[in-house]
């Protein structure tokens, strides 16, 4: 029964070469729940970009002629209390969340990623004074860190994006800071300092690329965390301010006539839950195809 | 240890420190001068610059801001947080009746977290590719991504409104009237855990997901062991040192849901007077509220951490 093989015969046959997209579409592709994001994605950026040319109605324009109707043929999802199409604000909404949403984690990337590099690269007291603020600012529950912020610059889209991206700086820092503590410890950073690469160099050309599977995921999840934000500060009636459609003011607008027209609260927050699903599931998705190590990490 | 402690401590109240210096030099700057908060705007025309200059003084502000940091801080370690600049006063007073309301309301929701969070977490990874994984996983989704303000409302509608099973909104505190106390905290209770239960239940997955793939694990397999055996003698204890630090992290993000929580169902804790606080620029009880609620997240991260030091040698020395 045993037989002995003869190892010196066997033909190995090298594994077949991977294509690198093909693996990385196949595994970011593979959950469905990561496709239905990707769709919600393209569909809400599709919206927010190109909205102002199909919404039905002017999302300000006030109609007292129609308050707090029903949905109709007209309105399909009703009217508010001024009278204006829920549509037509929906649609507009979607346009300043991912306004707010990019912006926000643009300048808590921009911000966050080099605090990290000069905190991990430099270490000594550079690291601890960078790291001991992040640590103060992430012992703040962030909507309340946001909060401070916004009435401190005042409210409105632009103060709402400064505040938001704030207040999401630490999480960068301090990922990019352990990103820089494991990747300077390889053999091609060693190399690129023996052969007399300056520090910026060595940060920029080398370590940062090396960073980008773990930032990217990072981009994608927060980019949904800073639409829920703003929603919670505009329903706290510091964000946007009205009459710009925010659809974290259309829930708190609805909320006075929750008991007659439930769908005004109802359909924005609906929209809002997607939205950062649909982020969320692709961020997860991008996570596994680009480096199933870090699951659970991020 | 004793030097671990010792530097960990220290950390501590260094993160406290740069909280209050950040939030007291940020609240000075807030635009809007909090004097012609004090006063009455009808009265502000025919008050005088001496009369307002002796207002201003009386309230402490005409004082260098550095003065008046060391002047608070300091009473701060005697346990007086001052004075409300509007109404004048002591912000210990209001902040002992707001603090046991929320604590009552955000300490529920993080015991509910934990009880339902992590071990749904758990369950999810040793069946995992199972319907109830993908049950489990996709409610751990949504949970991370639904508004809690919509939600609460969204119950209220539900429940207070059309079913009429439950009260709409408002506190009552359990030694009063337990019963009606019990029905009024479900709906806020249940929004405030919702974030943290899934936030949970996805660490408590990957965590014991990572564990199971270990050598250990599979040594302990091949050796014969029953799955009880496996999974809570050797895969549960080593899971569970980043599932219960970020439990611990959590805590925060309570802190922040119960600003929007009680705004939603009109409950008089510490976020509704964040926010009312923040809108009247009240400095004092501002600086008050953030270094309680910094204080708590703090300390409890360091009792945690403390604690896996303890256990953990490797922890320590790093």
């Amino acid at each position: 029964m045993v037989q002995k093989a003869n190892t010196t015969q066997e033909i190995v046959e090298a594994p077949a070469r991977v294509n690198q997209t093909k693996r990385f579409l196949k595994v970011f592709m593979g959950r469905g729940l990561v496709v239905f994001g990707l769709v919600i994605v393209f569909l809400f950026i599709f919206t927010a970009v190109f909205g102002s040319l199909f919404a039905p109605y002017s999302p300000v324009k006030i109609n007292p002629g129609n308050r707090l109707e029903s949905p109709s043929a007209q309105h399909w999802l009703g009217t508010d209390n001024f009278g204006r199409d829920t549509l037509s604000r929906l649609i507009h909404g979607a346009g300043n969340s991912l306004m707010v949403g990019v912006v926000a984690v643009g300048i808590a990337a921009v911000v966050g990623i080099i605090a990290g590099m000069l905190a991990g690269f430099f270490g000594g007291w550079i690291n601890i004074v960078i790291m001991r603020i992040v640590d103060a600012l992430m012992s703040f529950p962030m909507i309340l860190l946001a909060l401070l912020i916004a009435a401190l610059l005042g409210s409105g889209l632009r103060n709402v994006m400064i505040a938001l991206g704030v207040a999401m700086i630490p999480v960068y820092a301090r990922l990019m800071c352990g990103q820089v503590l494991a990747i300077r410890e390889n053999d091609y950073v060693l190399a690129g300092k023996s052969m007399g690469a300056s520090s910026a160099r060595l940060l920029f050309n080398h370590i940062l690329p090396n960073s980008f599977p773990p930032l990217i995921v990072l981009v994608t999840m927060q980019i949904g965390s800073a639409i829920l934000a703003e929603a919670g500060l505009s329903y706290l009636g510091i964000g946007i301010t009205p009459p710009t459609p925010s659809w974290g003011a259309m829930v708190n607008d609805g909320f006075r006539f929750v008991i007659t027209n439930p769908l005004l609260s109802f359909v924005p927050g609906l929209a809002i839950m997607l939205v950062v699903f649909a982020f969320s599931m692709v961020g997860d998705g991008l996570r596994d195809a680009l480096d199933p190590r870090l699951r659970g990490t991020i | 240890m004793g030097s671990y402690i010792v530097r960990r401590i220290i950390q501590s109240i260094v993160v406290i420190l740069i909280v209050t210096i950040m939030v007291f030099v940020g609240m000075r700057l807030l635009p809007g001068d909090p004097i012609f908060m004090l006063i009455n705007p009808n009265q502000l025309q025919f008050m005088t610059q001496e009369e307002l200059d002796r207002i201003r003084q009386e309230a402490g502000l005409d004082r260098p801001m550095v003065v008046q940091y060391f002047s608070w801080i300091g009473g701060v370690f005697r346990g007086d947080l001052g004075n409300s600049i509007l109404t004048r006063e002591p912000v210990t007073d209001a902040l002992a009746q707001r603090i046991p309301i929320t604590a009552y309301l955000g300490g529920l929701a993080f015991l509910i977290a934990i009880i339902i969070g992590i071990p749904a977490g758990i369950i999810s990874a040793i069946r995992r590719g199972t319907w109830l994984d993908t049950v489990v996983t996709t409610f751990a989704n949504l949970g991370i991504t639904v508004p809690i303000f919509w939600a609460g409302i969204m119950l209220m509608w539900l429940f207070a409104v059309r079913l009429k099973w439950l009260p709409t909104s408002g506190f009552t505190s359990p030694f009063d009237d337990f019963w009606l106390s019990t029905q009024r905290l479900i709906m806020p209770v249940f929004c405030l855990s919702v974030f943290a239960i899934a936030g949970n239940c996805r660490q408590a997955r990957s965590s014991m997901l990572e564990v199971l793939r270990q050598d250990y694990i599979r040594t302990a397999w091949s050796k014969g062991l029953k799955e009880r055996a496996v999974i809570i003698r050797h895969a549960l204890k080593n899971s569970l040192i980043p599932i219960v630090t970020l439990a611990g992290m959590g805590i925060a993000g309570i802190f922040g849901g119960s600003v929007l929580i009680e705004q939603v169902f009109n409950i008089p804790g510490m976020g509704r007077l964040a926010i009312d606080a923040l809108f009247q620029h009240d400095y004092t009880y501002v600086q008050g509220i953030t270094l309680v609620m910094t204080g708590i997240v703090v300390f409890s991260n360091l009792v945690i951490d403390l604690t896996y030091g303890w256990l953990d040698p490797r922890i320590r020395y790093n």
